[in-house]
């Protein structure tokens, strides 16, 4: 450890941006930037999944609301969805009063329903593309055993469907990755927002933001390989045998 | 109506801000993203690691940082240039970056990007057999790249290209945040000087809706014209 402190203030030694401090900033907003993305993808899933299921729903009350939904998120820029929520917040009758306006106070809070909401919308309408391609063999085989629909969903329709929409969802976790950049210009420290701060401290740009675009190039690398690695384990009965 | 308390103007110039900006860097990005598909489909082993390179690079990193790398590392990078340019030749010539054409070429430059990995999939799927035929002609490559394989690529590049389009369009909302008046960063403002935030939000999301329905439907137009000659299942096989 002492040897490893050792290396790295030899290495920092004689540099004026990448101080100690400077990269606590850094370290600090990867761990913001990683909350973010983590809880509203998580939270985004939880959503998605019944809104996709309900989606494809013959019930136009159940249906609609939800292509409407997904329709205006998907249609409108998270920056504009971000603003709205967070200078709408202020407005909502009654609010200040709650215990509700402690936790909305801050910026991340805002922030983070602002990108569930997004997420949510992209998953919800990935999952239902996924459970269209449903084989058709399958549901009639899961009704020749007499199956209910339920359990025909979460038995037969969900786990194939998971598995196809895969790859198309480890593009939304990158699509998020990036999107969470966005957080900084509602004043949260973010990766971007530590950059902004670096760059803002020393107007220089190219050392701020290229060091911040290296840390998300390799976190997109980090979350294309899990995905690779995941949809070879999960697809794997799919493969060509030979 | 809703009261748009004197910032009505403002918000229509932002607005057409807005769609300049999307349009020309869309053709920025194609012509861009049809020059990355030449570069990755060549021979050319120097090209074909370039064109990855931006690419991967591109397509790695949010939009927003490269955004901000460009538009605050650009200028002081051309003073840069400019400065050695005069203490070197004593050539004294001084560039200032319009925010707009800044907008434009860093939009351009991103999503010539995923424009690239559209069109290489569809240059792809063109048939070989068409290639081969068009050969037998003897067309040039030029005449062949015009009446071969750009009509029949675009027919496979469409629903990619509609995608990036939305994404796109979507994206020119950023540059507000870099100092761009486009129709949100107006909202933005007037929706902090008057604590009406929805009064001024709203119409832009909505504004944002209408142009992506009519791309929509645009690209479905689109879509049927370049699909004239594959139309029923029997003939495409």
């Amino acid at each position: 450890m002492q040897q490893l402190n050792a290396w790295f203030t030899d290495l920092l030694a004689g540099n004026e941006i990448f101080t100690a401090n400077t990269l606590g900033y850094y370290a600090d907003g990867l761990a913001t930037t990683v909350q973010l993305v983590f809880l509203s993808l998580i939270i985004g899933l939880l959503l998605a999944v019944p809104m996709a299921i309900g989606r494809g729903s013959s019930r136009p009350w159940i249906k609609w609301p939800i292509f409407f939904y997904t329709y205006v998120f998907r249609g409108t820029p998270l920056l504009i969805q971000l603003y709205i929520i967070y200078y709408g917040v202020v407005f909502v009758e009654g609010i200040q009063d709650t215990w509700l306006w402690l936790i909305l106070e801050e910026p991340f809070y805002p922030a983070l329903i602002a990108f569930t909401l997004n997420t949510a919308a992209y998953t919800t309408e990935i999952f239902r593309g996924a459970i269209k391609a449903t084989n058709k063999g399958e549901i009639e085989a899961a009704r020749a055993y007499g199956m209910s629909r339920a359990k025909m969903m979460r038995r037969i329709i969900l786990p194939s469907a998971f598995r196809r929409a895969l790859p198309a969802y480890g593009n939304e976790v990158i699509f998020m990755l990036h999107a969470s950049a966005i957080a900084s210009v509602v004043t949260i420290m973010d990766l971007t927002g530590a950059a902004r701060f670096v760059y803002a401290r020393f107007y220089a740009p190219f050392d701020a933001f290229l060091f911040v675009a290296a840390i998300y190039l390799c976190l997109t690398f980090g979350i294309l390989y899990l995905f690779r690695y995941l949809e070879k384990r999960l697809l794997a009965h799919l493969r060509p045998q030979n | 109506m809703i009261d748009l308390q004197g910032y009505g103007p403002r918000l229509l110039e932002g607005a057409l801000v807005t769609i300049e900006l999307a349009l020309l860097s869309l053709l920025v990005s194609v012509i861009l993203g049809l020059l990355t598909a030449s570069a990755k489909m060549s021979r050319s082993w120097l090209a074909h690691r370039i064109a990855t390179l931006y690419t991967t690079l591109i397509r790695g990193v949010p939009d927003l940082v490269l955004m901000m790398l460009f538009f605050f590392g650009g200028q002081i990078g051309i003073n840069m240039a400019t400065d050695w340019l005069y203490y070197q030749f004593d050539v004294d010539i001084f560039i200032n970056i319009d925010e707009f054409v800044a907008g434009v070429a860093t939009i351009g430059l991103i999503f010539g990007a995923y424009m690239g990995e559209t069109f290489r999939g569809a240059f792809m799927a063109v048939d070989n057999g068409q290639i081969e035929a068009a050969r037998a002609y003897g067309m040039s490559e030029s005449l062949m790249f015009r009446r071969v394989r750009f009509p029949q690529m675009m027919r496979h590049a469409l629903p990619g290209l509609s995608n990036n389009w939305m994404v796109l369009l979507k994206t020119t909302a950023l540059v507000s945040v870099i100092g761009l008046t486009d129709m949100v960063r107006v909202a933005e403002e007037a929706a902090k000087a008057t604590h009406e935030p929805f009064t001024f939000l709203i119409p832009v999301a909505v504004v944002y809706l209408v142009i992506a329905s009519l791309s929509e439907w645009f690209f479905a137009r689109l879509q049927k014209r370049y699909d004239v000659g594959f139309g029923g299942e029997e003939c495409n096989n």
